[in-house]
């Protein structure tokens, strides 16, 4: 694994006149959602967007009223509706001709759970949203119980003997929607984040980009270890970074080298996983499974790169 | 203006129509729609039309139908939807944030009891337990009405000194399904009624946030503020009603409509329909020589409280007929008015039509009958017991 070079890729000052996070957030230290706002504003550049965020972590880093930390127009939806308040925003700015993307910013509980539904019809519908789900695996905002993506393993604060269910396959029940393009993005590495939101950017319809986000709250890990989590879960194979165009082109953009020794490592560097005392053994044969799968989808054999 | 035969319902969505075709010069409509008997006919006839800078978005829940609403109208656009019963309870939730977030969005609703068990006939408990979160309540007695009041809801929504959402309630069935000749405006006269819509708080290029967290003296004043424009609504209709009878030649009802009210000694006092049996009821009684009047209050909330106490004062016995019941405690509508008696007077709640059954002027006699032998008001008392 080659460490991703961020050449410019940081936020700098000639990236917007005004940043899209703006400092002084309430967010812990070392979250996931943090550092997908930073990229997300480095991709955004100049283009007008306006942000849907529902009941979630990124509705408290918002901040208080009347400040607000983000840069850009944002409403705040109550936590079922952000892609149908998404939909009628959408729908106004292209009813007046505007060069406007709708952004939504939703936890895995927006996405996953109780916003589902709603997220489920906008795909259908194909609205032009890009629907971004930051997916820490837990309820965060409401201290840290389970939620459809958290992997089984996991203790939260509702499951204190550890999560029995798997985890939701997310981007499997977004692709049977056929939208034109749904992704899962490694915040570990920046070429790839970037060029996905920046290709979901620019892209029409209902685009949606899987962020698998740190929160060392509900992690209990390291926060200084948040993008190398990411980059342990990405080369394990744990979390696959693909993408799938029309729902039926499906790429893999990163290939793991599916080493037990990063998914040891993934596992006991949280202590969320020390009750239920997973090990890599344990999470092999579905990961194998798994990528079977994505391998057979996407028509390749043979891994694509090893260094990427 | 042309005379057509429409339902309650087709109405409602022909006046929307109407109003959104009127902002084609502005930030145009979208709708979200989803259906529920009685309203369904509503979102059909608006799905049906064509609307120039307009979108009726057929969203997957009633959540969602207000959800796109509150979005559409973030953006500076005109809304509306349709819903009932058991629609508007999943949709409290939007309905509550389109209010908090001062959106003027109208909504129409056909009124229907709430279930399981399943009852798909009129009952206003389903409208009424939104009394209290800072939307704007109509109840209409007929189609002509129905049609005005959802014109002047839009007006009145969208008023900078008001800017929340309204209700327009029609009994389902009972006035939802009824049809009748209704006077239709021409596209020009409602262009020059309702001017573009303004909402100044709308999401444009500056980087504001719109429904974040508050601290909790922000969110007494923001509450304080809403109840204050409420309480404003009253004369800003007033200016509405002027406006209306300028460009159409007929003037939308007062927030109380009152019938032989001034020399009655009795007043039968009800909601929508209701108030339209109890005026027949008041000529049935007339007749027999009892001076009985009606009062039906039409604008429900904000509570046109001195109205009301106006045209209570010096009566000797008042009837206030409720379809519904808050239960635990009575009628709803009593239970606003009871204070606004004289304390001479007997005010008695009769519970009645619960779930859709008839209330006809000879259940009103009977209740006449039953408040004329009392020496005081008490408890609710259910129709069918009296």
């Amino acid at each position: 694994m080659r460490e991703p070079a961020l050449d410019g890729m940081v936020q700098t000052v000639l990236d917007r006149p005004e940043p899209l996070f703006r400092k002084g957030n309430t967010n812990c230290g070392g979250c996931g959602m943090s550092s997908t706002l930073q990229m997300l504003g480095h991709a955004v550049a100049e283009r007008r967007v306006q942000l849907v965020i529902p009941a979630a972590c990124a509705a408290v880093a918002g901040g208080t009223f009347p400040q607000s930390t983000f840069g850009v127009p944002t409403l705040m939806t109550t936590f079922a509706a952000a892609a149908a308040a998404a939909s009628g925003m959408a729908s106004v700015a292209a009813l007046n001709d505007e060069d406007m993307r709708v952004i939504v910013l939703a936890g895995d509980g927006g996405t996953f759970d109780i916003g589902f539904a709603s997220l489920s019809a906008a795909a259908e519908r194909n609205e032009d949203i890009l629907f971004i789900c930051y997916d820490n695996e837990i309820y965060g905002n409401t201290g840290g119980q389970r939620s459809s993506a958290t992997p089984a393993g996991a203790v939260t604060t509702n499951t204190p003997d550890g999560k029995v269910e798997q985890k939701k396959d997310i981007l499997a029940v977004l692709a049977a929607h056929r939208i034109p393009y749904a992704a899962s993005v490694s915040l570990a590495h920046a070429d790839d984040t970037l060029r996905k939101l920046r290709f979901a950017l620019d892209q029409k319809g209902f685009r949606f980009l899987h962020v698998l986000s740190p929160c060392p709250t509900g992690w209990k890990s390291e926060p200084a270890l948040g993008l190398e989590l990411v980059r342990l879960a990405v080369r394990s194979g744990l979390f696959p970074i693909y993408e799938i165009f029309d729902g039926k082109r499906y790429v893999v953009n990163i290939e793991p080298d599916f080493s037990d020794q990063a998914l040891d490592m993934y596992l006991s560097l949280q202590r969320r996983f020390q009750k239920s005392g997973l090990t890599a053994a344990d999470l092999r044969p579905a990961i194998e499974r798994y990528w079977q799968n994505l391998r057979a989808l996407s028509g390749r054999i043979v891994p694509a790169r090893r260094d990427a | 203006m042309t005379a057509q035969l429409l339902s309650a319902n087709h109405g409602a969505a022909l006046a929307a129509t109407l109003a959104a075709r009127a902002n084609r010069d502005g930030r145009g409509f979208c709708s979200g729609v989803y259906p529920i008997t009685p309203s369904t006919e509503c979102m059909e006839y608006l799905c049906q039309q064509q609307i120039e800078k307009g979108r009726v978005i057929r969203v997957e829940s009633e959540h969602s139908a207000m959800g796109v609403c509150i979005g559409a109208a973030s953006a500076g656009a005109r809304t509306f939807t349709a819903t009932s019963s058991n629609g508007l309870a999943y949709m409290y939730e939007n309905c509550i944030a389109a209010a908090c977030l001062r959106l003027p969005v109208v909504l129409a609703v056909a009124n229907r009891t709430l279930g399981p068990p399943w009852n798909i006939w009129a009952d206003h408990s389903d409208a009424l337990t939104l009394r209290d979160h800072g939307l704007i309540q109509f109840y209409c007695a007929d189609n002509q009405e129905l049609f005005d009041t959802v014109l002047c809801a839009f007006r009145l929504a969208e008023d900078r000194r008001v800017m929340m959402p309204v209700m327009v309630n029609m009994e389902g069935f009972i006035l939802s399904h009824t049809v009748a000749q209704t006077e239709i405006p021409d596209q020009s006269q409602v262009d020059a009624f309702l001017p573009l819509t303004d909402i100044p708080h709308r999401l444009d290029r500056t980087p504001h946030t719109l429904g974040q967290i508050e601290v909790p003296h922000q969110t007494e004043m923001h509450r304080w503020q809403h109840h204050n424009a409420m309480l404003a609504v009253p004369a800003i209709y007033g200016e509405i009603q002027d406006r209306f009878a300028d460009i159409f030649g007929r003037r939308p009802d007062d927030p109380v409509v009152p019938y032989r009210a001034e020399d009655a000694d009795t007043l039968i006092v009800s909601l929508g329909t209701i108030g339209s049996t109890a005026e027949r009821a008041a000529e049935m009684m007339r007749a027999r020589g009892d001076r009985v009047g009606a009062l039906r209050v039409r604008l429900f909330r904000p509570l046109p409280a001195d109205a009301i106490r106006a045209a209570f004062a010096g009566k000797k016995r008042i009837a206030v007929i409720d379809r519904d019941i808050g239960l635990g405690i009575g009628g709803v509508l009593w239970s606003e008015l009871r204070h606004l008696a004289d304390p001479a007077t007997v005010m008695q709640n009769y519970v009645a039509g619960l779930g859709g059954g008839d209330i006809r002027p000879e259940h009103m006699m009977k209740m006449l009958a039953d408040l004329e032998a009392r020496d005081g008001g008490g408890a609710p008392a259910m129709m069918e017991a009296v």
